[in-house]
């Protein structure tokens, strides 16, 4: 009798521990949701600040384009421009970016020349040059978004300075160019 | 019975006193021939500081790197921030092996240029081979760079959350921070290198004489960079450990590290960890990530990535 009372009590108190367990299971579910719920509320709050550092890099006296090009009549055949602006910034563009497929006239806008336009036909400043560029790079602007491609500076936690993407890539030639290193660590022993 | 007690209470007594009267000598003779001052000899009770300590601490180093130097040093002790647990990207798709973040840190650091110390070395390893150490090149010398057969890997402290140099060391001069970061109390270091031994990432560097800022072979000297943290870029002395801090006298104000800055490609992300928004936590959620040396449980906030 004895041993069969304390079977029931053990069933008993495991039962009514099971109980407590599931319900705090639930409670504990509900304040996770409660958590997650929290960040997002933050997140709207703290909207961090971009800054663009340098403006898009003109060659000198480059720009407006439309100081020169207004009185020019277009020519919208597709074509290899022959000394391309070299005398006006020392070289020749030479373009070497799916040059296969593309030329000038596929981002500079015919009509606007101080204008570039989307494949649309919406215009883009050169200051918003990006979205043109993501057109194509689609995931590398995601990541540009998220400071993840390219350079932030600044602030870890607060105002954060970017870079174009034809800061780094030349637009017409995007390949990052090769560059000297600086010197090697001193060799503590020389054999 | 009583004698017996007597007699250990006059030997109690009389050793308090020749431990008592040895310390009193010891610390003359060290105050008087050593040249540190007694503030400097005292500073190394084992004790928590106080504020007035770090106050008179701050004032005291202050003063003497401006007798030094010539010019007004700012020591600061910020602690870390709340909530904040710093994390290190590199993308080594992107890393050319260009060492500007190299001499980056040698300048905001203040490293000794004479021994020469470096808290970052880029390794320039083959493609053909992938991350492997035992193919690594530190003393690379090229035209120009990348080379089209390597990949260049930067290593400096992993900031491990497991940290063997840590456990290394017998007398608790360095430690991890609430933030992350691992540092060294320069004025605690005995300098017995047992932590270089313990760190798998060759991170930690000994001040093997005072540093100097004159560069050998040019004689030109370089500016030190007066805004400095007790734990991070202050002039060492030497015959002490030191060691890569995430830049504390500039993270910690909400910067991005020097090296981080300075990178011409990009390749280097900071942030916190703990904040789901930050650069650092979209590339673990997002990217290829892996760490070095992963068998040896470091755990390491350091994340190497490949972003494309």
């Amino acid at each position: 009798m004895m041993k069969n009372y304390n079977k029931y009590t053990v069933i008993l108190v495991s039962l009514i521990g099971f109980i407590f367990f599931v319900t705090s299971l639930n409670s504990s579910s509900e304040t996770k949701e409660q958590k997650k719920t929290e960040p997002i509320k933050k997140k709207q709050k703290k909207a961090i600040e971009h800054i663009q550092v340098p403006p898009p890099p003109f060659s000198e006296d480059i720009f407006p384009c439309s100081e020169c090009h207004e009185d020019m009549e277009v020519n919208k055949e597709k074509r290899i421009l022959e000394d391309a602006h070299a005398d006006l910034i020392g070289e020749e563009i030479v373009l070497k970016h799916d040059e296969e497929n593309r030329w000038c006239l596929d981002c500079h806008d015919a009509k606007n020349r101080d204008k570039l336009h989307l494949a649309d036909g919406r215009l883009v400043d050169f200051k918003e040059s990006y979205r043109l560029c993501g057109q194509c790079h689609g995931p590398k602007l995601r990541d540009w978004k998220k400071g993840v491609h390219g350079k932030r500076t600044g602030s870890w936690n607060g105002q954060k300075k970017y870079l174009l993407c034809a800061n780094c890539h030349n637009p017409h030639s995007p390949k990052f160019k090769k560059l000297k290193p600086m010197p090697a660590p001193v060799k503590l022993r020389s054999k | 019975m009583s004698e017996i007690k007597d007699k250990t209470k006059k030997m109690e007594v009389s050793r308090r006193d020749f431990i008592k009267t040895g310390a009193l000598v010891t610390t003359a003779a060290v105050v008087g021939g050593c040249g540190i001052s007694k503030e400097e000899f005292l500073q190394q009770h084992f004790k928590e500081l106080t504020q007035e300590d770090v106050k008179n601490i701050k004032k005291r180093l202050e003063t003497e790197y401006e007798k030094e130097f010539g010019k007004k040093f700012s020591v600061s002790f910020k602690e870390p921030i709340p909530q904040t647990l710093f994390g290190y990207g590199l993308d080594i798709s992107r890393c050319i092996g260009c060492r500007r973040c190299v001499y980056a840190c040698v300048d905001e650091n203040n490293l000794s240029i004479d021994p020469q110390i470096h808290w970052i070395q880029v390794l320039e390893m083959e493609k053909s081979k992938g991350v492997n150490f035992h193919h690594a090149n530190l003393h690379y010398d090229r035209e120009k760079v990348p080379d089209d057969d390597h990949f260049y890997l930067p290593v400096a402290c992993q900031q491990c959350e497991n940290p063997p140099c840590v456990k290394a060391c017998p007398v608790e001069a360095t430690w991890k921070e609430k933030d992350g970061i691992v540092v060294v109390d320069y004025n605690w270091c005995i300098g017995c290198r047992n932590c270089m031994a313990a760190c798998p990432y060759g991170a930690r560097h000994f001040n093997w004489k005072k540093p100097s800022y004159i560069d050998p072979k040019t004689k030109k000297k370089s500016e030190l960079n007066e805004d400095t943290h007790y734990l991070g870029n202050r002039p060492r002395p030497q015959g002490i450990v030191d060691k890569c801090t995430f830049c504390v006298q500039r993270t910690r104000e909400g910067k991005y590290p020097a090296c981080v800055e300075i990178c011409p490609v990009g390749a280097r992300k900071f942030g916190n960890l703990l904040d789901p928004d930050s650069e650092i936590s979209y590339i673990l959620k997002n990217k290829r990530v892996l760490i070095l040396k992963e068998e040896l449980n470091t755990q390491p906030k350091f994340f190497y990535f490949y972003a494309t």
